[in-house]
């Protein structure tokens, strides 16, 4: 294989994140990079764009149905076998880790492929990441949401003022060895019960 | 599922939290990160686990459900996993270097036997009573004789052919599917379209009318009858009773490490294994099932698969196959040799191999019947040849009434009538 633009072909169910690889792709120099988010009708995508590389998330169930027609390749003369290099078990295990592998056909040199993978794992975990850092953003504004819920419910039902709510809520959490938002919670609950 | 609670030493999913790993003896990590995919026929994995089996052993078992079996592959391989729910004929072409990444396993232990039923659509058994003849319930072989019919009209009526679902390409269900076609004379390679659907999209596949047909394992099949989507045409007792289904895989050289680990493990194993066979406690193995973190499927279902009461059609029709789920009687567990390489012969039939010394070398060598026996003792294991004749007594027949030989391979694949072009070692100078 000579050192001619690689075609890429990247499926991925998410579509923020196929996107997030696909610019990777193209600030690396990249221009024939095609994004699917669904397998269906992948055989005949990979007829027609017949790609060197294949970047796939490993969390889709279709999986297996790749591997299907990766066994049907290798009967039409064209192998596509997934990307593992023997001599560097570590960077393949956290491919593996993060949830995404690259297949590539028969003969392509490693060099070639593994800034692709390695780029791929590092933009597949800062996603992850992402991800994380949202979910926690949200569960935070949801307990500071109950937090001024049950204040509110202590000022009009024992008269007390917001300072005095909010160190009544801290130290009961305190006592109860639990996290604010919880007896918070409770506070919610309970009020939702009784009034 | 309140009871589950408490009784299991077992920790499912993600594994964290777990306690740092102990040694055993010197050995490496107790506790074992074992991957499955969401089957029934995982069930003894997930009883050693529940029930305390593993512990007992002084083992954890870390069960991580996974969505693809090319992914259990690859995290076994990659040491992700320490061993594996694996599809029978994986650690086959693993072996023989087969599939897009091939890395030694092996199978010391057998999962057991069943599971596995092949269902059509509605509308193509419909064709099969009204074109190909079919009266009452017919039985595998008029089955596939009867879609047989169907299938030439269709051909000449210029219909496009039908498309089947199988779950991976080294899978028991691709081989018994291909089984079946072939005894009624179909050609799967030439006459249907064969395609790869995961076990739980198989029933919304079938009522979307994207595929014709499946063959998985339990608890799917039923499910597409119960939902009046699909009949089902034939099960795995029907083909061959004694078809290898699951097994645990893992690397050789981890077995080799950790020797005392791997006979601990066969011992929960077995354990375990004789538990789910007692049909006192099928109706708590069906309770840890249906639960999300396992199967994830009604225990009803669940409950109706295990004892082998299969409603066949919508309307209701109800057929019991005895034994449908063995896990541990008649040796069950016990890994042979001899089907591993059955299951090269069936690869070889299809195109997917050719036979050589080496091959057959490599296959056989994927099971492992010596570290069963070093774990459970010679009282535990079948008396006569780890490589003997298959099908040849009357409770285990194939369906087409063939006798496999494993001394004489080639000639087993060159008399089926139906096989892939230049199968069998004709073109033998490849390897």
């Amino acid at each position: 294989m000579t050192n001619r633009d690689l075609t890429i072909l990247v499926i991925d169910e998410n579509a923020i994140r196929a996107s997030i690889i696909e610019e990777g792709l193209h600030e690396a120099g990249h221009r024939k990079v095609t994004v699917i988010h669904e397998v269906q009708g992948v055989a005949r995508i990979i007829d027609s764009l017949r790609p060197d590389v294949i970047v796939i998330d490993i969390e889709n169930p279709n999986r297996d149905m790749m591997e299907h027609l990766f066994q049907l390749t290798r009967t039409v003369g064209r192998p596509i076998a997934m990307f593992v290099d023997r001599s560097d078990t570590a960077s393949i295990e956290a491919a593996v880790e993060a949830g995404v592998s690259a297949y590539i056909v028969d003969g392509l040199k490693k060099e070639r492929v593994k800034p692709i993978l390695d780029m791929a794992v590092s933009r597949f975990n800062a996603f992850s990441r992402l991800q994380r850092e949202l979910a926690d953003a949200r569960s935070a504004l949801e307990e500071r949401k109950v937090v001024e819920r049950a204040k509110g419910i202590l000022m009009k039902i024992r008269g007390l003022s917001e300072e005095e709510a909010f160190a009544l809520l801290r130290q009961t959490a305190m006592n109860e060895k639990k996290k604010m938002s919880e007896i918070a919670q409770s506070v919610v609950t309970a009020a939702g019960l009784l009034m | 599922m309140a009871n589950l609670s408490g009784i299991g030493s077992g920790q499912a999913s993600t594994g964290r939290g777990l306690p740092a790993p102990q040694k055993l003896r010197g050995e490496g990590a107790r506790t074992l990160r074992a991957g499955f995919i969401p089957l029934v026929d995982a069930s003894v994995l997930v009883v050693a686990c529940e029930f305390g089996f593993a512990h007992k052993e002084g083992l954890t078992l870390d069960l991580v459900k996974d969505v693809s079996w090319a992914n259990v592959r690859d995290r076994l391989a990659f040491r992700q996993f320490d061993i594996a729910h694996m599809l029978s004929p994986m650690p086959v072409a693993a072996m023989l270097g087969l599939g897009s990444n091939p890395s030694p396993a092996i199978a010391p232990f057998s999962l057991g036997r069943g599971g596995n039923a092949i269902t059509l659509s509605n509308r193509l058994y419909a064709r099969m009573v009204e074109e190909g003849g079919l009266g009452g319930i017919g039985d595998a072989l008029a089955n596939t004789q009867a879609l047989a019919t169907v299938l030439r009209r269709m051909t000449s009526h210029g219909e496009a052919p039908p498309t089947l679902g199988v779950t991976y390409p080294f899978s028991s269900h691709n081989y018994e599917f291909r089984y079946w076609l072939a005894a009624g004379g179909i050609d799967p390679d030439r006459d249907v379209k064969l395609v790869v659907v995961p076990p739980p999209m198989t029933s919304d596949a079938l009522a979307a009318g994207a595929i014709d047909g499946f063959c998985v394992g339990a608890p799917w099949n039923m499910v597409a009858s119960e939902r009046g989507v699909g009949r089902i045409v034939a099960a795995k007792q029907d083909i061959w009773p004694s078809a290898p289904e699951k097994v645990i895989g893992m690397r050789p050289e981890w077995a080799e490490a950790n020797p005392e680990t791997v006979s601990r493990l066969i011992v929960a194993l077995d354990a375990a294994a004789r538990w789910c066979d007692d049909p006192q406690n099928r109706d708590s193995l069906s309770d840890v099932l249906a639960d999300q973190r396992y199967v994830g499927a009604p225990v009803e279902i669940i409950r109706r698969v295990l004892s082998g009461e299969f409603t066949i059609d919508a309307e209701g029709q109800r057929r019991v196959i005895d034994d449908y789920f063995v896990f541990h009687r008649g040796f069950a567990n016990y890994p042979r040799s001899g089907h591993a390489l059955w299951i090269y012969s069936q690869m070889a039939r299809w195109g997917q191999v050719r036979i050589t010394p080496a091959g057959m070398t490599a296959a056989a060598s994927a099971y492992r019947p010596d570290l069963y026996r070093l774990a459970l003792g010679d009282d535990a294991t079948p008396i006569g040849s780890d490589i003997g004749i298959e099908g040849a007594s009357a409770d285990d027949r194939f369906m087409d009434g063939h006798i496999f030989d494993p001394t004489a391979i080639e000639a087993y694949v060159e008399g089926f009538p139906v096989r892939a072009a230049g199968s069998a070692s004709a073109f033998d100078a490849e390897n």
